[in-house]
């Protein structure tokens, strides 16, 4: 899908990887589990999102510091271990903070840490590059993790009073795979021009 | 911010590794007591003043003087489950009660509602705290504002009578949410048991404040 030069760094390019060409849910297709659960409402799809991005940001920033002093052996439990760390830290201030969303949102939070997402940046990306690309790379991915949940939050809560199937879990994933038809359509489109 | 190259690994020494370690950890523990610290008493406030606006939706502020939120008490039922009831005084004296009530038998799950019942048994008040009904359809049951929950205000168990507290369909007396007879049917059963438990343990929900709670009656003549 990654069709633009991989050799590009630039922090744009850094960027756009995550919020558009390889977005977590409609590339990778990862982070499924919250996606389709959590994606009720606007508002609770929000809420998990900037939860996960900050999450993603903090890991992606502390992995890129911390991944030269890490020995091979112990390093995925060392990743693991600060993933769950950020996301209780998270988890804590998002209950501190706005209590309601909290609670609608409520067991997904503390989830964020089996996100396979977060661990794949710290591991493939933030790992191997510095401090300001790794805050790009989290920002990036997301930004486009939580584009995703708030879209399809809003396209089911607007959808589900008329189309019931909208606002059940079987609704999530057919209209996922609408979205998904929809970007392989302008991948087609743009190929052949 | 200057151009970055994949950083290139070369074996470390042990050291390094341990002190690595040790800065994670450190910090690990750091960063979770920290913020542990800082919104232990927010979230617990958090708590508090919501549960405090949810008794207010079933009790009309006017009715009691004291803070019912405080003035709780954990009574037994049947079921083994403790039961959280609040009450409201005023000058004292018992004016209402509200019963924490989990209806085992919705659509999806508990459904968990507070019902507000005055001192002569009749409801004042119903709103659903807690459900995972199914959005758009048993969901409806939680809507706010509902002129259906309200439906139950100045209901008791003598108006209608105990055998007719249930949803039309089953021969009762109360109008079902249009497509969602269980959700519906699992809150008119909660509401019915909230009222049929205040009217046989009256004396034990109206139990004189705790220990704990009693400072808040020591103004009271």
């Amino acid at each position: 899908m990654t069709e633009v030069d991989a050799n590009d760094n630039s922090s744009g390019r850094i960027l756009a990887e995550g919020l558009w060409w390889n977005s977590p849910g409609l590339g990778p297709l990862i982070g499924l589990c919250p996606l389709l659960a959590v994606s009720t409402t606007f508002a609770a799809g929000l809420a998990l999102g900037v939860a996960s991005l900050a999450v993603l940001c903090s890991s992606n920033v502390l992995v890129s510091a911390l991944a030269p002093w890490m020995a091979p052996r112990f390093r995925l439990a060392a990743f693991l271990l600060l993933i769950a760390v950020l996301v209780t830290a998270v988890d804590l201030l998002f209950e501190a903070g706005w209590f309601q969303l909290h609670g609608q949102v409520g067991l997904f939070v503390p989830l964020i840490v089996t996100n396979c997402l977060i661990l794949a940046r710290a591991e493939s990306f933030a790992a191997q590059h510095g401090l300001w690309h790794a805050l790009l790379d989290g920002l990036g991915y997301g930004l486009g993790f939580t584009l995703l949940l708030a879209g399809l939050g809003a396209l089911r809560e607007l959808l589900a009073p008329g189309l019931l199937v909208a606002a059940l879990p079987a609704g999530a994933f057919f209209l996922l795979a609408a979205l998904l038809v929809l970007r392989q359509l302008w991948f087609r489109r743009r190929g052949a021009q | 911010m200057t151009r970055e190259q994949p950083l290139i690994r070369h074996q470390q020494s042990g050291a390094r590794a341990l002190a690595g370690l040790a800065v994670l950890l450190l910090g690990a523990a750091l960063l979770v007591g920290g913020t542990w610290h800082y919104s232990r008493e927010r979230i617990a406030n958090n708590a508090a003043r919501q549960l405090i606006a949810e008794i207010a939706t079933v009790l009309p502020a006017s009715l009691y003087d004291n803070e019912p939120h405080k003035d709780m008490v954990l009574l037994d039922t049947s079921n083994g489950a403790p039961l959280p009831v609040y009450r409201a005084r005023r000058n004292g004296s018992p004016v209402a009660a509200v019963l924490t009530i989990i209806a085992p038998d919705g659509y999806v799950g508990p459904i968990r509602m507070l019902v507000g019942i005055a001192a002569d048994g009749s409801v004042l008040g119903v709103r659903i705290t807690a459900h995972k009904e199914t959005p758009g359809i048993g969901a409806a049951i939680a809507a706010e504002p509902s002129t259906w929950l309200g439906g139950f205000s100045r209901r008791s168990l003598t108006d209608p009578p105990e055998s007719r507290w249930t949803l039309r369909t089953d021969g009762g007396d109360f109008d079902a949410l249009a497509g969602a007879t269980v959700s519906s049917r699992a809150v008119v059963g909660g509401v019915r048991r909230a009222a049929q438990y205040f009217a046989t343990h009256r004396d034990e929900i109206f139990a004189p404040p705790t220990d704990q709670t009693g400072t808040d009656q020591t103004g009271a003549p």
